[in-house]
């Protein structure tokens, strides 16, 4: 079941019109995604990873300069589907979003169970029942008790709270779920009893999932693959092995060496210069400028050169390892 | 470093601040007078901070840390127990004498841009505690702020004398409050959270510079954050908090190698270090949530979570501190 292509994403950009001018949120990100499998979009704040998330949901905000790129789920292009089609047959169904700070966006004068069940009540048009019972299962799947169905979100900890948008987001049993920041705002604890709960989720359901976060230790805790996104761009896609333990893109290797460790004495080493603005992005390499390791060519944009199967790296370095070159 | 009527009195021997028995509680009101109960936020702390040291309070969100920060800077004043800063309660502490410790004393927020005023320029930011403290001459503040963005690496000084905090990076603006923290020289730095609103990469640089200057000055740092993983580093000492107490501290590498609370040892395992594995793996994770602290559970604060719990004892009497290894104490009835 692993290998069949649940998603393909080819050459997707997302551009805001600002004040400042075109801001490249999103700027030709290209990946495959497989049936029950989990890729973590890792990146530092305004690097656009949420942006791709609104982007795959066709979620855009008025400001948007310019889209372009090919989105296919199960085979079908849903960027080409008319806006009314894509919210009846793939938003929600088919694929669903937990937002940033969801937990925060549940209606409070609504009870919690009702809120979950809405999605079959309006999607597939289930009788309210029928939707509370299946609501009150997929409660237990994610570990919250059913008593809880029945409760106002004022009466939940934001942990339950994140949990019952989680249950929102799979109860329609869709096979790719984006989770932006899901535990980003929740204490150390609970954080590990909500990953603990994505992964029974994984495993009983085989659904897929993207997870979005700026947090590498986090992105340990679900992910298959690992795409490290800088500036708008995928700078590097890899098995999850690989990536944290002998990653190929030098902003992939200095910030692993960025982060501190709890059973590890090596001190941690800050990467210096920040993120290029994505109003204005450098040409060539967007990681040239704080790159230890910068030379003649990455004044031209380097293309993602494959390093072996499924592992890819924006880098000049790597274009020995494969003279044909690759696309981008 | 600044005179002021508050070292009059300064103890030399004594720590530069200890908290003994400090309770801070928030009573909650019912139409604006009837008392209905109270959020025991800080509920017996006891601890001292030496000359020059740098400590963690570690915790979850709701565990009082930041009410004890708040304390310590003299925000709030103590229900019950006292701080005492060079030897002299904060209680005791007025009008003058009172600016005066808030001048010893160096805060840094944790959300940089929201203790930023967005109108002021950097110049007028770290200007507005000097004058506040009665530093007239113009050019002697002009120096102390460019001495101070330098201090914090913001150089050279004139790029950023005239930038307003929207036009800096979240790391520079965390720069500015920290300038801005040490430019009246205080000999405490209380820093919550300074890098959890930061990106990763910024973090380690920010954290760094925080012990550098509490190293290079000899300033004593309270560091309170709620994520384990970066004290290590930064700083000597760690007190874990849970639900208004301290139940472990110890120097860093002790307690993050031989943990002794079973809360300290449930948060350490539920911390990932990067690595593939940890997908195919589900963390145990101690069942139920932190209790209320307006309702908290009797005796040992942990118990109705604890793999630990003895009937009888730990949901009955309160569990004393106890040295289950040199220099590291524990309060919990296993180390009995």
């Amino acid at each position: 079941m692993r290998d069949r292509t649940l998603l393909r994403v080819e050459a997707l950009e997302l551009h805001y019109q600002t004040r400042r001018g075109a801001v490249h949120a999103v700027d030709g990100v290209s990946f495959d995604l497989c049936q029950g499998e989990a890729l973590v979009v890792l990146g530092e704040s305004g690097c656009g990873k949420s942006s791709l998330a609104k982007a795959l949901m066709r979620l855009l905000p008025r400001n948007v300069h310019h889209t372009a790129g090919r989105v296919t789920l199960d085979g079908v292009d849903v960027t080409a589907l008319p806006d009314e089609r894509f919210r009846r047959e793939v938003r929600w169904s088919r694929m669903a979003l937990v937002m940033q700070a969801s937990m925060n966006a549940l209606n409070p004068v609504v009870r919690v169970g009702e809120q979950v069940a809405e999605p079959l009540r309006v999607l597939r048009g289930w009788p309210r029942r029928k939707a509370l019972a299946r609501a009150a299962e997929v409660f237990e799947l994610v570990g919250v008790s059913t008593d809880f169905l029945a409760r106002y979100p004022f009466e939940l900890s934001g942990g339950m709270r994140q949990r019952a948008v989680l249950a929102m987001a799979l109860v329609a049993e869709p096979a790719l779920v984006i989770l932006d920041e899901p535990t980003s705002a929740l204490d150390v604890l609970t954080q590990a009893s909500i990953m603990n709960a994505l992964k029974r989720v994984k495993r009983e359901l085989g659904t897929s999932f993207i997870l979005i976060t700026h947090d590498v230790a986090t992105s340990s805790e679900l992910g298959d693959r690992v795409a490290l996104m800088y500036a708008g761009q995928f700078v590097e896609v890899a098995d999850a092995a690989r990536f944290f333990t002998a990653p190929a893109h030098p902003y992939s290797q200095m910030l692993m060496a960025s982060v501190p460790r709890l059973h590890q004495r090596a001190r941690p080493v800050a990467i210096p210069g920040e993120p290029p603005s994505l109003a204005d992005p450098p040409g060539g390499c967007r990681y040239a400028e704080r790159c230890p390791y910068r030379f003649a060519r990455c004044a031209q944009d380097p293309p993602s050169f494959s390093l072996g199967e499924r592992h890819r790296a924006r880098c000049w370095l790597h274009a020995d390892d494969n003279p044909s070159g690759g696309g981008a | 470093m600044t005179s002021s009527p508050g070292h009059q009195a300064d103890d030399d021997q004594a720590p530069l601040i200890a908290a003994r028995d400090l309770h801070t509680w928030f009573e909650l009101r019912q139409w604006g007078f009837r008392r209905v109960g109270a959020v025991r936020a800080v509920d017996g702390v006891d601890f001292a901070l030496a000359r020059g040291e740098a400590v963690a309070f570690v915790g979850e969100s709701g565990c009082g840390k930041s009410s004890l920060a708040r304390t310590l800077l003299g925000l709030h004043r103590p229900t019950r127990g006292e701080v005492r800063f060079a030897g002299r309660s904060l209680g005791d502490l007025e009008g003058r004498a009172l600016k005066a410790y808030r001048a010893e004393v160096g805060y840094v927020q944790q959300d940089p841009y929201g203790a930023l005023p967005p109108f002021l320029d950097v110049r007028r930011i770290l200007a507005e505690p000097l004058i506040v403290h009665g530093v007239r001459d113009r050019a002697e503040r002009e120096r102390r702020i460019r001495a101070a963005l330098e201090e914090v690496r913001l150089s050279p000084a004139e790029a950023f004398l005239g930038q307003f905090p929207h036009m800096l990076s979240g790391g520079q603006q965390q720069r500015v409050v920290i300038a801005r923290a040490l430019i009246l020289a205080p000999r405490l730095l209380i820093a919550d959270e300074p890098v959890s609103m930061l990106d990763a990469s910024v973090r380690v640089e920010i954290l760094e510079l925080l012990r550098r200057i509490q190293r290079g000055r000899g300033l004593t740092l309270a560091f309170i954050t709620h994520d384990l993983s970066t004290v290590r580093h930064y700083a000597e000492r760690i007190f874990v908090m849970y639900a208004g107490r301290v139940v472990e501290s110890a120097p860093v590498d002790d307690l993050l190698d031989h943990p002794q609370h079973p809360y300290t040892q449930a948060l350490l395992a539920a911390i990932a270090d990067p690595d593939a594995a940890n997908a195919t793996r589900l963390r145990e994770v101690p069942a139920g949530e932190p209790p209320s602290l307006l309702h908290p559970p009797a005796a040992c604060r942990f118990h109705p979570r604890c793999p630990h719990f003895m009937a009888g004892l730990c949901d009955v009497e309160d569990p004393p501190d106890f040295d289950p290894r040199r220099d590291h104490r524990s309060a919990c009835w296993l180390h009995r």
